[in-house]
């Protein structure tokens, strides 16, 4: 893949319905391989803002580049495949399925997308699963159902899911809000050495974005960029706000 | 494949509710196919009741009076036929055989048949079975008396017993023919038809029995008894007899000639035309309980509808990670799908195998009681289509949740709470 920017966004301006508020982001860039923390308050639109770059939301104009691939020029389905075979996600909480055990749940996306199975280093994806939860220390729960994993250990299985097959692009929307302060730090450090661990046959590096609201997370990170300062919200006459 | 694979693991996690809705599917789909077999296992066993006998003749009545007295011994001849007039048919160019009936006593309720050779010889059931003597052989003397299988098993009668019949057909006869008892020669084998509910003896032996009787009574008390005199019996009457023709070309004619025979007012039918008729009778009660089953089935399929439904606010948060990881919309509604219809799939199958596993497992007590010949009943093209009926419901009734599911899906995002 040979591309610069990670994700890169251009004049996008976006809302949910003609008359309700608008989000509106001039210039948005992200290096590729960089590890990046963008800082925005609850109801700053960070979660519109990680819709549009995951290609769940289409902003109504400007251009959105993931990875190298213009997001106005894919279907709807084709986004999807972009974002799971190229794009780890990291949630808040609640990060698995409740019917799978916690291997199934790492393994997931590479069940589903050829490119993140065939980017593994190990043999097989089980012992790539395997790899991965001894990495995170969570390989005593493999074939364990999701439901008796402490948070913690829910989120680090999370990680693995993010990162297993190599995506190019991993987001975390505030994935240690739901752990404790002394858990947070130790998570952070986790997740940072996991990603730096991820190799790829082309060599380039894991972009990462790590969106919070907690201002004190920034120095984990090689990059800050706050939400306030690059996107202008617009409210027309309107009761509806950005989540 | 996946998606296979999670519906099945999602069905599984909710193991309660899934197995509940799976059979309460299957519930459904047993009464329905329960009643389809049942109804199709009676109508084999009505029509096979009787089988190569072109008509059946006897006095002027009814139609089906005269098949129900006697191919199923229910009710009472109107009238009986004279010998002259039986022997006329019997000859006839265009008659094959006849088997001659002659009914009017009875022993624990059991109807005795007075008849000849000729009906272990020509009389046929399920299409090509003859009669067979599973024990003993038939009846030749006065007082020989073969039992049909059920009235053995039933009574614990055996071979060599020496019995008294009853005059009249009510189940406890206030006359019974003491002075003249008989013995069982023989037990035929079992039917699973009328024939097994009845014993048989010789037209000789039924005028053995009423010797020295006028008018249907017997000699008053006081009044001589004559004695029993072999020599002296013949038989005067009969009261039908079953008619098989040389060419089925010639049952109509004959019916025709029997219908208009001047010395003595006649009745012929037709059995296979006439057992359609009393079907068709009975054909009401059986669109009545399809109706119900069908019901049901659809109380049934809208308990998954609802438990499904229900679920999918909990399950909301589960579509936005499936989302996350790349799968598509569509994806999610298809995953949906399966779900009602693998539920469907599993109550189907399970409802369909337990009708099957009940029907081999309780085929001996159903046939010995009903007659019913269950075992003829395999897996039917109406049975294929309430399968696939019921299954193809399921998924659009599945549609719903679908639906709901995928416009979730958009409106979510990776959004869900």
């Amino acid at each position: 893949m040979t591309y610069d920017h990670a994700i890169q966004l251009r004049d996008v301006r976006f809302s949910y319905k003609p008359d309700s508020l608008t989000l509106g982001i001039d210039e948005l860039t992200i290096a590729s391989g960089r590890r990046v923390f963008l800082h925005g308050p609850s109801g700053s639109g960070k979660t519109t803002l990680l819709s549009i770059i995951s290609g769940v939301l289409t902003p109504q104009s400007g251009s959105v580049h993931i990875v190298g691939q213009d997001l106005k020029k894919l279907s709807a389905s084709s986004r999807d495949t972009l974002r799971g075979s190229r794009i780890g996600y990291i949630f808040q909480g609640f990060n698995l399925i409740p019917y799978l055990t916690v291997a199934e749940n790492i393994a997931l996306p590479c069940q589903l997308h050829p490119i993140r199975r065939n980017r593994i280093s190990a043999a097989t994806v089980n012992s790539e699963v395997a790899r991965l939860a001894g990495r995170l220390d969570i390989h005593t729960h493999l074939d364990a159902p999701v439901t008796e994993l402490s948070r913690g250990q829910q989120q680090r299985v999370a990680i693995a899911r993010a990162i297993i097959g190599s995506p190019e692009l991993v987001i975390a929307d505030e994935p240690t809000s739901s752990l404790d302060t002394d858990r947070r730090e130790a998570f952070l450090d986790l997740l940072n050495e996991v990603i730096t661990d991820t190799i790829r046959q082309d060599s380039s590096k894991t972009t990462l974005l790590f969106v919070s609201h907690d201002r004190s997370l920034a120095n984990h990170f090689d990059e800050a960029i706050s939400l306030e300062e690059i996107a202008t919200t617009h409210r027309p006459e309107s009761k509806h706000d950005l989540a | 494949m996946i998606l296979l694979r999670l519906a099945l693991k999602s069905l599984r996690a909710r193991t309660l509710t899934t197995t509940l809705t799976v059979f309460s599917i299957a519930l459904s789909v047993m009464l329905l196919v329960g009643v389809d077999r049942l109804r199709d296992a009676a109508q084999a066993g009505f029509s096979g009741t009787l089988s190569h006998t072109d008509l059946i003749a006897g006095a002027r009545g009814g139609d089906l009076p005269l098949l129900l007295s006697s191919v199923f011994h229910i009710g009472n001849a109107a009238n009986s036929i004279s010998w002259d007039t039986y022997q006329h048919f019997a000859h006839h160019p265009a008659v094959a055989w006849t088997i001659p009936i002659s009914m009017g006593d009875s022993f624990h309720g059991y109807r005795v048949v007075a008849t000849d050779d000729n009906f272990y010889k020509h009389y046929q059931y399920h299409r090509t079975k003859s009669l067979e003597i599973a024990q003993g052989r038939t009846p030749e003397a006065l007082f020989d008396v073969a039992v049909g299988s059920e009235v053995a098993r039933h009574l614990n009668l055996h071979l060599g017993q020496q019995i008294t019949l009853a005059h009249g057909i009510e189940e406890k006869s206030v006359l019974n023919h003491a002075n003249t008892p008989f013995t069982i020669v023989g037990i035929l084998a079992s039917t699973s038809t009328p024939v097994d509910q009845a014993l048989y003896i010789t037209l000789l032996g039924d005028e053995a029995m009423h010797f020295g009787w006028t008018d249907g009574t017997p000699p008053a008390i006081g009044e001589a008894v004559p004695k029993l005199d072999p020599s002296k019996l013949k038989v005067d009457e009969v009261t039908s007899f079953l008619i098989g023709t040389k060419s089925r070309i010639s049952t109509l004619y004959l019916q025709r000639e029997i219908n208009t025979f001047k010395p003595e007012p006649l009745t012929a039918i037709i059995p296979a035309y006439t057992l359609q008729q009393l079907w068709s009778l009975l054909d009401y009660a059986d669109t009545a309980l399809s109706l119900v089953s069908v019901a049901v089935l659809i109380v049934g399929l809208l308990a998954m509808l609802i438990a499904l439904y229900t679920a999918l606010n909990e399950r909301r948060r589960e579509i936005a990670i499936l989302r996350a990881v790349g799968v598509h919309a569509r994806q999610i509604f298809l995953l949906f799908l399966l779900e009602s219809t693998l539920i469907a799939a599993a109550g189907t199958a399970l409802g369909i195998g337990a009708v099957y596993a009940m029907l081999f497992l309780l085929r001996g007590m159903i046939e010995s009681h009903t007659g019913l010949p269950i075992a003829l009943v395999g897996l039917s093209l109406r049975v294929e289509i309430y399968a696939i009926g019921t299954i193809v419901l399921a998924a659009l009734l599945g549609l719903i949740p679908a639906a709901r599911a995928y416009r979730n899906s958009l409106v979510d995002g990776l959004n869900a709470r």
